[in-house]
């Protein structure tokens, strides 16, 4: 009986067409736009201007506090502007807009592909250079990595889990990862471990990737304290909170943390952008997105410079399809769809994804019949028809006490609704307003 | 049988009795003392339970009325200055007049001057457009046209234009309350001072992007060319990220800046056509158009 997470839960079609080809790289590309807010936190600070020229690595934002992160020039090239540019969150926001000359690289990058497993630096040193070469979470939520790494004083970790689980269905960048950077992945996560001063990992990995699992499985044993576990395909189980508890059986309470339970957990992107960063000096500049869809001529996975414009990775893939009725950057459940093809890929895009007409419009909504079906798939107990109705009617003191900060926004109850109700529209109009409430309470 | 009934009637009296005697003691210990001014107030109010004095309702409003010295900070924007006299002559207290206002809708954005780039079919609401993106358009600070500022009117001021995908504003209906002010997540609704003949000029646009890139999205957007800044004898415009703004205040409504916009995004409503020059007879169609529009 293979392992899961026991409450809510669905398994959507999984349409992995990308999963049997290899990571290309993506050709440069003319233009960046790297936007300076791409993580979860402060904006980062620019520090180039119109006209300098930059190499490949060097920092063109600067971390603009503790939950930040530094930005670094995905090309070389000079820098027309500093503007703002349409990016995936659907508005106009600061970008550093590079003209790509060549491909130098910062002469401090070890460019070398040759595995380097000796780790020579410090917890503290490690944690630095996480920090200085701007790693966020590449899962998705892009969270900055440094920030989950400094354990206050008081708290105690006694495992690190590492999300291999890719649960959303198309997405297949992280399971093309595991097969082909396997070494480098594991080299970073013995880093992270020896940042957190912790002996055991665990790679948790869905089931649907029996290729990835055997070939790490026979990998891990030359890496003491790393464990590999296959679970059972459920969607949320890339969510941080019911991946510790398929795993280590353990709940994370409302509002705390994962590291109030004693666990960390790292993206398996993230695991390989340490790796790179503490071992070869290279900052994270360049990420895999996996371009995909029902009628795309070419689903593929491609190493990707920040900052490209989603446009050049469709034409990799053999254009856009006539089909096409709306494009998603991020998997089909938690993505959102985007409204202009020229934003730029940024760390947290795992993936691109394009909608053929028929699959994109949403279902006509109808009346909630209290059939409870979300209140069953919700992986966090919530009961999402009464927030949904609280939200409507702005009860925010109701929404609080209903749990709706618990919301992982795994749209898991909007996907079920047979009345075809926007339920995580509205509920996360009500996390939003409350969060507010909070925020304001302080 | 008799002496049942009698029992029965001679024990509930006397029963009644001493909880009668009770509850008036208890009256009297527990008594809470309000102002009898309150209710006064609270008559004289137009119980329409906006918010859009601030408080909680028109006896949460009363209640404050009476509590506070000073009362010239308090308004209450559906009764007006006549039901603010009238609640000061009971109090006793001082109160000025206020301009009153009225709700302007600054987005002349319709579907004819502002192309639709991509559909959304999600929720139907303009707030959660909002949250999610830029809407519909190039244009990312105008109307959604989803009608949130419709469903919190209280007074059926505010409708949809079918033809626009725009809110309009009925003059007569609109109390001022703010409630559409405070639900529009793009800050489009102003309350501005009502004019005579309730005349209004002002910049119907809040794009702040630059010209060249306001222009592109919507026909009608201010650019900022401070043509109108040039005009205006009475320093009454002010422009700020590439966008218009009329002080309200300052503005004689000498409609000068009406005539040299070259985007048509500044509108004059309820004036009387202008004198048929034979110089500029286009300009004077479109400005007779703005009209129709506005009152239609």
């Amino acid at each position: 009986m293979l392992k899961t997470f026991p409450k809510g839960g669905v398994h959507p079609a999984e349409d992995k067409y990308s999963a049997n080809n290899a990571i290309e790289t993506l050709p440069l590309p003319k233009t960046v736009s790297i936007p300076i807010a791409q993580h979860i936190g402060a904006p980062s600070k620019p520090v180039v201007n119109k006209g300098d020229k930059v190499k490949v690595g060097d920092k063109i934002a600067e971390s603009a506090g503790f939950v930040s992160a530094n930005i670094h020039s995905s090309v070389s090239g000079i820098v027309v502007k500093v503007d703002n540019v349409m990016d995936s969150t659907g508005y106009k926001r600061p970008c550093v807009v590079i003209d790509v000359e060549g491909d130098e690289w910062n002469e401090s990058i070890d460019r070398s592909t040759d595995l380097k497993k000796e780790i020579s630096l410090t917890d503290k040193e490690i944690i630095n250079k996480i920090n200085e070469s701007g790693i966020v979470g590449l899962g998705g939520a892009t969270f900055p990595s440094h920030v989950k790494l400094s354990v206050p004083a008081g708290k105690r970790i006694d495992v690190l889990i590492i999300n291999g689980v890719e649960c959303e269905p198309y997405l297949t960048s992280d399971h093309r990862l595991m097969l082909e950077k396997a070494e480098e992945m594991l080299v970073g996560i013995q880093i992270l471990m020896k940042a957190l001063g912790v002996n055991s990992a665990l790679i948790g990995i869905e089931n649907n990737k029996p290729d990835a699992i055997s070939h790490l499985d026979t990998l891990v044993k030359d890496y003491p304290g790393i464990k590999v576990h296959a679970l059972k395909v459920q969607y949320p189980q890339g969510g941080e909170k019911q991946l510790i508890k398929a795993l280590i059986n353990r709940e994370v309470p409302s509002g705390a943390l994962p590291l109030d339970v004693g666990a960390v957990v790292h993206n398996v992107g993230t695991a390989l952008a340490v790796y790179e960063a503490v071992q070869k000096n290279k900052p994270l500049f360049e990420r895999v997105v996996t371009l995909t869809g029902k009628s795309v001529t070419k689903p593929s996975n491609f190493m990707v410079r920040i900052g490209t414009p989603v446009t050049d990775l469709v034409e990799a893939a053999g254009g856009l399809p006539e089909d096409t009725g709306k494009i998603i950057n991020g998997g089909p459940m938690m993505g959102k769809a985007v409204n202009s093809l020229e934003i730029p890929v940024v760390k947290g895009t795992s993936g691109i994804l394009i909608m053929p007409a028929d699959l994109s419009k949403r279902k006509k909504e109808s009346d909630c019949i209290r059939c409870a079906k979300c209140v069953s798939v919700c992986p966090q107990g919530l009961e999402p028809y009464l927030l949904n109705k609280l939200a409507l009617l702005e009860k925010n003191d109701k929404l609080e006490t209903g749990g709706v900060m618990d919301c992982i926004e795994c749209g898991s109850c909007s996907y079920t609704c047979p009345a075809g109700l926007p339920l995580l529209d509205y509920i996360r109009l009500g996390k939003s307003r409350v969060s507010q409430i909070i925020r304001s309470r302080k | 049988m008799s002496s049942i009934i009698l029992f029965t009637i001679i024990s509930l009296s006397a029963i009644g009795a001493i909880a009668a005697i009770i509850l008036y003691f208890a009256a009297q210990k527990f008594k809470v003392f309000e102002d009898p001014r309150i209710d006064q107030v609270e008559e004289n109010l137009p119980a329409a339970n906006c918010g859009g004095c601030g408080y909680p309702g028109c006896r949460g409003f009363a209640e404050a009325l009476v509590k506070s010295d000073d009362i010239s900070d308090l308004y209450c924007p559906v009764g007006g200055n006549d039901t603010m006299s009238k609640v000061a002559e009971i109090l006793g207290k001082a109160v000025e007049a206020k301009d009153p206002l009225v709700a302007v809708i600054r987005c002349s954005g319709s579907p004819e001057h502002r192309k639709r780039e991509n559909s959304y079919d999600g929720a139907s609401t303009c707030v959660i457009v909002s949250a999610l993106y830029s809407g519909e358009t190039a244009c990312q600070y105008g109307c959604h046209g989803l009608g949130d500022c419709v469903d919190v009117c209280d007074f059926e001021a505010i409708y949809m234009d079918k033809e626009t995908d725009l809110p309009v504003v009925i003059d007569d209906n609109c109390t001022a309350c703010g409630a559409c002010v405070k639900a529009c997540p793009n800050d489009i609704i102003e309350l501005r001072k009502k004019n005579k003949k309730d005349r209004k000029i002002f910049v119907s646009c809040v794009n702040m992007d630059k010209g060249g890139i306001a222009k592109k999205a919507c026909d009608v957007a201010c650019i900022g060319c401070k043509a109108c800044v040039k005009v205006c004898a009475y320093d009454a415009i002010i422009v700020e990220n590439f966008l218009a703004y009329i002080d309200p205040v300052k503005c004689k409504l000498c409609r000068k800046c009406v005539e040299v916009c070259p985007t048509n995004s500044i509108l004059e409503i309820n004036f009387p056509p202008r004198k048929v020059k034979p110089a500029q007879p286009e300009g004077e169609k479109e400005n007779d158009n703005n009209i129709i529009n506005q009152e239609g």
